[in-house]
C-alpha cells in the first residue's frame, strides 16, 4: 500500500516512475498532488497538461484528467482548453528547454494574457530526455554533449522572464525546499490569473555527471547551501550573495483575467 | 505486486520502487535509514521522530510515515 497521498492522486499501477534513480521530477510532481490536496480542489474540475521531456512525463502519473501534447506547445493547448471551459484550475507541467526554447513563445504570451494558469517548470538545467543537450538554462561554462568545451550562452532567468512578460503570480523554489515548493503551488493555483513557479530540479544523469555535480544527494545539498529566500536576501549585505540564487515568492499582483475579460466582449453582444 | 515492503508502525518501505538514490538516507535527521544493496532499510526505528522528510523527498514514493 503506497502513502495516502500517493493512492489518492497517483495512478499507482504505472509506478515506479521512469526517471532515474535520484530525479528531482518525483519530488516536485509529489508536491504539486500535495498542494492540490491542501487547497481540497474538486479533481473532476482539475486539467493537468504536459509537453515534451522528462518533466512532461509527470502527468502519466498523475490521477486526474491529464494531456501529454507536443513539444513547447503544453500552454497552447492549456490556453484552449481554459478557453473552452473557463471553470477548469488548469495546470501545465513542462521543462525548462520545452517552455524557454521549444515554447518560449508560448510561455511569453501565455503570461502576457494573464490567463489564468498555473505553469510549474521543472527546471533541470539540460534536456535529459534526447541525451544532455545544453538548454536555455545550462548556466554560463557549463557543459552539454552539445557544448563539450561549455555553454557560452547567458542562461535565461526563468522568474525575471515571466515577471517582465506579465505573469501575475511567479515563484521559484528548488526538490530539496520542498515545503515552500508546495506553498508556491498552493499560491500559483489560487491566483487567478497566469501563475509561473519554476521548481529547480536535479539531473544527476546528465546535467550533474556532464559537470562534476556528484550525486542526487550532493547536488540537493548544493540547492540547500546556495538558495536564499527573497525576504532574508533583502536583509542581507550584496557580498554575501555572491554565487547565491534566490528562491521564494517574486511577484504577487493579480490583474484581469484573460477568460473573464473575454467573456466581457462576449456579452457586450448579448445586451438587447 | 507490493510483496517487498518493509511496514513498521512509524515507517514503510516499498522496496519494489526503490532506486537506492541515497536522498531519504542523508536528510533524516536521526539516522534512521541506509542504503543496502541499492535500496534503503530501516536500521533504527526507535529514533524515527515521523518527520516527514524522507517522504517529502523521496522521487519514487518508496517510503512514507504511518499513521499521520
Amino acid at each position: 500500500m503506497p502513502s495516502a497521498i500517493v493512492s489518492e492522486y497517483f495512478r499507482t499501477n504505472k509506478l515506479p516512475q521512469i526517471w532515474c534513480p535520484g530525479c528531482g521530477h518525483g519530488i516536485i510532481t509529489r508536491a504539486i498532488t500535495v498542494a492540490i490536496d491542501k487547497l481540497g480542489l474538486d479533481r473532476d474540475k482539475i486539467c493537468i497538461v504536459s509537453g515534451i521531456g522528462c518533466s512532461s512525463r509527470a502527468p502519466g502519473y498523475m490521477d486526474f484528467d491529464t494531456l501529454h501534447t507536443t513539444h513547447g506547445r503544453a500552454l497552447a493547448f492549456a490556453t484552449g482548453i481554459k478557453m473552452a471551459n473557463p471553470d477548469l484550475k488548469v495546470i501545465v507541467i513542462t521543462g525548462d528547454g520545452d517552455a524557454t526554447a521549444i515554447g518560449g513563445n508560448h510561455l511569453i504570451h501565455a503570461c502576457r494574457r494573464n490567463i489564468d494558469i498555473t505553469a510549474i517548470i521543472y527546471n533541470n538545467n539540460i534536456y535529459g530526455m534526447t541525451g544532455g543537450q545544453y538548454s536555455p538554462t545550462t548556466p554560463k561554462f557549463d557543459k552539454g554533449t552539445t557544448a563539450p568545451y561549455g555553454n557560452v550562452d547567458k542562461a535565461f532567468d526563468i522568474p525575471a522572464l515571466a515577471a517582465a512578460a506579465g505573469a501575475t503570480y511567479v515563484g521559484r523554489s528548488t526538490a530539496y525546499h520542498t515545503q515552500l515548493l508546495i506553498s508556491l503551488i498552493e499560491n500559483g493555483i489560487k491566483n487567478e490569473g497566469f501563475s509561473l513557479i519554476e521548481a529547480i530540479s536535479v539531473c544527476p544523469t546528465y546535467y550533474g555527471r556532464k559537470n562534476k555535480k556528484g550525486s542526487a544527494v550532493e547536488m540537493l545539498e548544493w540547492q540547500k547551501n546556495h538558495a536564499v529566500n527573497i525576504a532574508a536576501a533583502s536583509k542581507m549585505a550584496p557580498e554575501s550573495l555572491d554565487g547565491k540564487f534566490l528562491i521564494g515568492e517574486f511577484k504577487n499582483s493579480p490583474e484581469p483575467e484573460y477568460t473573464k475579460e473575454y467573456q466581457k466582449i462576449i456579452d457586450m453582444f448579448k445586451k438587447e | 505486486m507490493n510483496n517487498n515492503e518493509t511496514v513498521t508502525e512509524k515507517l514503510a518501505v516499498n522496496e519494489n520502487w526503490c532506486k537506492g538514490c541515497g536522498i531519504c538516507v542523508k536528510f533524516c535527521p536521526k539516522n534512521v535509514l541506509i542504503v543496502e544493496n541499492e535500496k534503503v532499510k530501516i536500521v533504527d526505528i526507535e529514533k524515527c521522530i515521523q518527520c516527514g522528510l524522507c517522504e517529502l523527498r523521496c522521487p519514487d514514493y518508496a517510503i512514507y510515515v504511518r499513521g499521520k
